[in-house]
């Protein structure tokens, strides 16, 4: 589903993010990226919807490649790629139910269709009382799930997540892993960085370890 | 049904970032309506500059663009001769029309017209002279004029001619450098209109950073991320011209009093008109096409620079 060929990041000023990453994850299959900060967790998710575009190698998404991609089909390729981020980048001036309605608004989905996966999504991540409510009266761990009720509304193929419980208590981090769980056992592919060993080794997916731009 | 379908999702999207748009300007009533102003103003000054020279062209229409020759006969040339120089005169190239005015008409048509009867009446006898009065050809040159004159005047039995026609020239090269100019301002405000909405759509889209990153972010297109802002530039502008149509027809109504009595001493029956329902609805559409255009221009500026990546 994903694949990296000989992948390099350089950013402005020299720092190399990425050196020559080659890494697949399979289609449906739960991945964590783990490694130390600055080993390139965040420029490997980025990648992927393209918010950066690599310096060399080859970035293939569901067979196709993205370094061929035009730039008018981007957005048609970030609508099949859930993102969920560590700040979860909420509109903090609409309801909870107008952020998670954002990607099926964009993608043009009829009204009705819109009020049903909403409160699907809402219902899933347990938020469905708070449809009315503003974002910044949310606690942290609300916040974060209706960034995935956001990020898997339109049910894409693919779920990316960085830091997800970068700012959660253990009993909440290990609430939001279940959640993608949940979704990778209806065939999601998940891919996940995060810190956070001791819980990824509990719940004993495979790991992607990078190290300065490289598999560890 | 899928064309339908999509039509369907089209018009959807449309009125929902229309509609949105409007919420916005709505949420922010003071610069809204400041920009509004602004554009209502900027197109209301040369609407009602042109609406000015229209009346002008009414006003001064009854005089038609022909120069005219009044040639003055000597008081003694007979009835029969009158008439043949009056046909001579008609015979010539540039000569559309001859009128023959004898004294007697041309006493009572003075006597009509400037209100003079008392003094006229005092006269023993009639001191006008017979008169051919002739209508040229519109821009006849001057040397076909010169040519004309010199044929005439050696008409035998002509005394005096004259061409009244330079004062005229004067007016109608006075408004057609009043209409050059006024196209001109009209111009310069039309971009202060187009730069000023602009500015605000600037604005706007610095405020909606975050929205607009957060849109592209999850698969939003270009065109859905532009349309809102087009909207809103659309909506000033058309706001704009309403705005500029209410001032023009107060303007209009303010000023029919005052000009309706400067027409009566010089006995005209004119008055002034607004901009009309044609006027309106085009100084509308003036305004929205120029929102839309400033809207278009701060779009294409500064939508780029705005990508989530950076």
């Amino acid at each position: 589903m994903i694949r990296f060929e000989q992948v390099g990041k350089r950013y402005p000023g020299g720092h190399d993010a990425l050196r020559g990453l080659s890494v697949e994850v399979a289609r449906g299959e739960m991945t964590f990226v783990t490694g130390p900060s600055g080993a390139g967790k965040s420029t490997f998710l980025r990648l992927i919807p393209l918010l950066e575009r690599p310096t060399r190698g080859n970035v293939i998404i569901d067979g196709v490649n993205l370094a061929g991609l035009p730039r008018r089909r981007i957005p048609f390729l970030r609508r099949r790629i859930g993102v969920v981020f560590q700040n979860h980048r909420l509109l903090q001036d609409r309801s909870v139910f107008d952020n998670v309605a954002l990607p099926l608004i964009i993608a043009g989905r009829p009204h009705q269709e819109v009020q049903r996966r909403v409160r699907a999504a809402l219902d899933k991540v347990g938020l469905l009382t708070r449809e009315r409510a503003d974002p910044v009266t949310l606690s942290g761990g609300e916040q974060q799930r209706v960034g995935i009720a956001r990020a898997v509304v339109t049910r894409p193929p693919v779920l990316l997540a960085d830091e997800p419980t970068g700012n959660l208590d253990p009993a909440l981090s290990e609430e939001i892993m279940q959640l993608f769980q949940q979704f990778n056992q209806v065939g999601v592919t998940v891919v996940i960085a995060s810190h956070d060993l001791s819980l990824i080794q509990r719940l004993g997916h495979r790991r992607i370890q990078l190290e300065e731009g490289r598999l560890a | 049904m899928r064309g339908l379908d999509s039509l369907k999702r089209w018009l959807e999207q449309h009125a929902r970032a229309a509609i949105g748009a409007l919420g916005r300007l709505a949420r922010r009533p003071a610069g809204s309506l400041m920009t509004t102003a602004v554009v209502g103003i900027a197109l209301a000054l040369p609407g009602g500059f042109l609406v000015g020279l229209d009346n002008l062209e009414a006003a001064t229409g009854g005089w038609d663009g022909n120069p005219r020759l009044s040639v003055f006969l000597e008081k003694d040339v007979p009835e029969d001769q009158q008439a043949r120089m009056a046909d001579r005169l008609r015979a010539m190239d540039p000569v559309l029309g001859v009128e023959r005015i004898d004294p007697d008409t041309g006493l009572a048509e003075l006597r009509e017209q400037t209100g003079l009867a008392d003094s006229l009446s005092l006269l023993d006898d009639n001191p006008l002279p017979p008169v051919l009065d002739a209508r040229l050809i519109e821009g006849i040159g001057s040397n076909a004029t010169d040519t004309l004159l010199a044929e005439v005047q050696s008409m035998a039995g002509v005394d005096e001619i004259r061409l009244d026609r330079l004062w005229l020239e004067r007016l109608q090269a006075l408004t057609s450098l009043a209409g050059r100019v006024v196209t001109l301002v009209a111009l310069l405000l039309g971009l202060t209109v187009a730069l000023v909405v602009g500015n605000t759509i600037r604005l706007d889209i610095a405020n909606a950073r975050p929205e607009i990153e957060i849109t592209k972010l999850i698969g939003g297109t270009d065109g859905f991320v532009r349309r809102p802002f087009l909207y809103a530039g659309l909506w000033h502008g058309l706001a704009g011209g309403v705005l500029a149509a209410l001032l023009m027809n107060v303007g209009v109504a303010l000023i029919t009093g005052p000009a309706g009595q400067l027409a009566a001493l010089y006995d005209s029956g004119f008055v002034p008109t607004g901009p009309g329902l044609s006027g309106t609805l085009a100084l509308i559409a003036t305004g929205g096409g120029l929102g839309l255009l400033g809207a278009w221009l701060a779009v294409g500026r500064h939508l780029a620079d705005i990508e989530p990546g950076h």
